[in-house]
């Protein structure tokens, strides 16, 4: 959101200055000011002083009051003093600062400030000042929020009354007063009214700014804002489905991957810990994801979520791909995305498990132990029906880089290794009653669907482990993973 | 208005969800029928509201009920914390007699 949503103020032709007493350029210039408003008077011209914190700043000047920073703030003022030229009722042009060679030039005056030093920089500009920016920012923009505004009683705490409101999952929440949601809009470019998604399980209309009062509660930065939009868009997509994902009795929830620059920019976690806490942003980007589905569609446990044991990361699961580190494509290339384009894959995903193998040297070696953990997915007998990602950590990645092989290589070895025999999966084979139909006895059945193995790499230095995440009922009947560009 | 009698200041949020419920809490639904029901009789210590609950407890006794006492330490402050936990875990309604 910009302020191009805020009207100018009129204003009469000729030269219009902000100042204010206390900036010490401001009370150099002063005689200029007076010097300036004579000059002009003499040809017609006219120059306007606002003044910020005291109307009876500059003296012999007529200032005009601007103690409720009406004027400067519309006038997007950022430095004091500021000399505007006026025509037909528009800005033409400004000058910030004390410079007698640009002060001459502007007001066309050329001895002007003849005793003043050559250049002074000006001071910020009240409308700038912490103590005042919050109320002057809900004081012009509060009204493009469209949202019902809930007062909290006075002898309610307000953290508990969040709770008691039902719009946490569990763990406190930022209190989403209008300040920190305009504030949490300056992170997109997108009106607040544009609608992002219909959200399910009630299928309600997502505004830019229902999002961003979800992210603010998740404990967001603005400048995570546009990954989140990305994510409840790609979540609310027919092909993730969201809607089933919520309802089913499985584990799963939302995982959110993102690639490309903007992992670098907001400081995401794809290193040590990558999975686990500790980074604000793949905590509350994953968070702010999860309470946009719960508050805004209406989708909370017990509720449409009828998860028999859900997961962890149910709370928040997001974390970036390790790009600059890996020596493969990224995932986002792999699904077609330019390589400096910045993405989030949606993936319906159980909490991850790890997969130990700290003595494989060679590629083949090491590939067999982490088809064996894929395999595991779900029940190792059951196949094609649940996708996978599969988080390869820095040292795993190490040894296929070493031997050579590609990523495309080592998804050629899973599709062997994880071509399975139907009759060892086949119903009470191996004494187990859950498994694949009967048909499929004598045939080779392969654990996944095509595209239905998703590999990415993270994680930190040291530690020969890869990670699982499971999926949940997969393509056209589930869920497909979903990636879509982050829009500004 | 001393700045100790100020009343607190009140914060506004803004509504994270698609606003189909009323923003202000709703009350409990009242139960159809007090058979079987566990009734709280919460005394907040102001005199002689002992009084009256004795007599309520004599006349819910009477028609079979089950009745739970409790009483607050004080009038002049909200329950404590634990006490409403108790009440909220063991009653199926509350009665609370403010009596003077």
């Amino acid at each position: 959101m910009t302020a191009a949503t805020i009207t100018r103020p009129t204003l009469s032709d000729g030269l219009v200055a902000v100042v204010k007493r206390d900036c010490p350029t401001c009370a150099l210039v002063a005689p200029v000011l007076a010097d300036l408003a004579d000059r002009l008077a003499s040809t017609g011209q006219t120059l306007t002083v606002y003044t910020q914190d005291d109307p009876e700043f500059p003296p012999g000047v007529e200032g005009v009051d601007d103690l409720d920073l009406d004027v400067s703030y519309r006038l997007e003022i950022e430095t004091v003093p500021t000399l505007l030229q006026i025509e037909a009722g528009a800005e033409s042009a400004r000058i910030v600062g004390w410079s007698r060679d640009e002060w001459r030039a502007f007001t066309g005056c050329e001895d002007l400030g003849e005793d003043l030093p050559e250049y002074r920089p000006g001071c910020g500009s009240l409308t700038l000042d912490p103590s005042r920016a919050d109320e002057l920012t809900v004081r012009f923009q509060g009204s493009t929020l469209r949202s019902r505004r809930v007062t909290l009683a006075a002898l309610e705490d307000e953290m508990e009354a969040l709770f008691d409101r039902g719009w946490t999952d569990g763990l406190p929440v930022v209190p989403p007063t209008p300040v920190r949601v305009l504030r949490m809009l300056e992170g997109t470019t997108r009106a607040p009214d544009e609608v992002v998604a219909m959200v399910p399980p009630d299928l309600v209309e997502c505004t830019v700014e229902k999002v961003a009062i979800n992210a603010v509660l998740a404990g967001c930065r603005p400048e995570y804002l546009p990954v989140v939009l990305a994510a409840v868009e790609a979540a609310c997509t027919d092909d993730f489905n969201m809607h089933g994902l919520l309802a089913t009795t499985y584990f799963s929830g939302p995982v959110v991957m993102v690639n490309g620059p903007i992992t670098r920019a907001i400081g995401m976690n794809s290193g040590i810990n990558a999975l686990g806490q500790g980074n604000r942003a793949n905590a509350t980007i994953g968070r702010a994801l999860q309470l946009t589905v719960r508050n805004v569609g209406g989708g909370v446990p017990g509720g449409v979520d009828r998860a028999t044991l859900g997961n962890p990361g149910k709370y928040t699961f997001c974390f970036a791909e390790d790009e600059v580190g890996s020596p493969w494509e990224s995932l986002s290339v792999e699904r077609g995305f330019a390589a400096d384009a910045s993405t989030v894959t949606l993936f319906a995903g159980e909490g991850p498990r790890g997969v130990v193998d700290q003595l494989s040297r060679t590629p083949e070696s090491l590939a067999r132990s982490l088809a064996l953990g894929l395999r595991g997915i779900a029940h190792p007998k059951l196949a094609l029906a649940f996708d996978g990602v599969l988080v390869v950590s820095p040292e795993h990645a190490r040894v296929f880089h070493e031997a050579g092989w590609t990523k495309a290589r080592l998804r050629q070895e899973f599709d062997e290794l994880l071509a399975l025999d139907g009759t060892e999966l086949a119903r009470d084979a191996g004494g187990i009653t859950e498994g694949m139909p009967e048909f499929l006895s004598g045939t080779t059945v392969p654990k996944f669907r095509d595209g239905g193995l998703l590999i990415v790499h993270a994680g930190g230095g040291a530690g020969l482990f890869s990670s699982i995440i499971g999926g949940w009922v997969s393509g056209s009947s589930g869920s497909q993973p979903t990636t879509l560009e982050i829009r500004p | 208005m001393t700045a100790r009698n100020a009343p607190a200041p009140e914060t506004v949020v803004l509504d994270p969800t698609a606003e189909r419920k009323p923003a202000q809490r709703q009350l409990l639904e009242r139960p159809g029928s007090l058979d079987g029901a566990t009734i709280g009789l919460l005394d907040i210590s102001k005199a002689r509201g002992d009084v009256f609950l004795d007599r309520l407890e004599e006349q819910l006794v009477a028609r079979g009920l089950r009745v739970e006492r409790f009483r607050k330490p004080t009038f002049t402050k909200p329950a404590p914390i634990d006490l409403r936990h108790e009440i909220s875990t063991k009653c199926d309604v509350v009665i609370e007699a403010l009596a003077d």
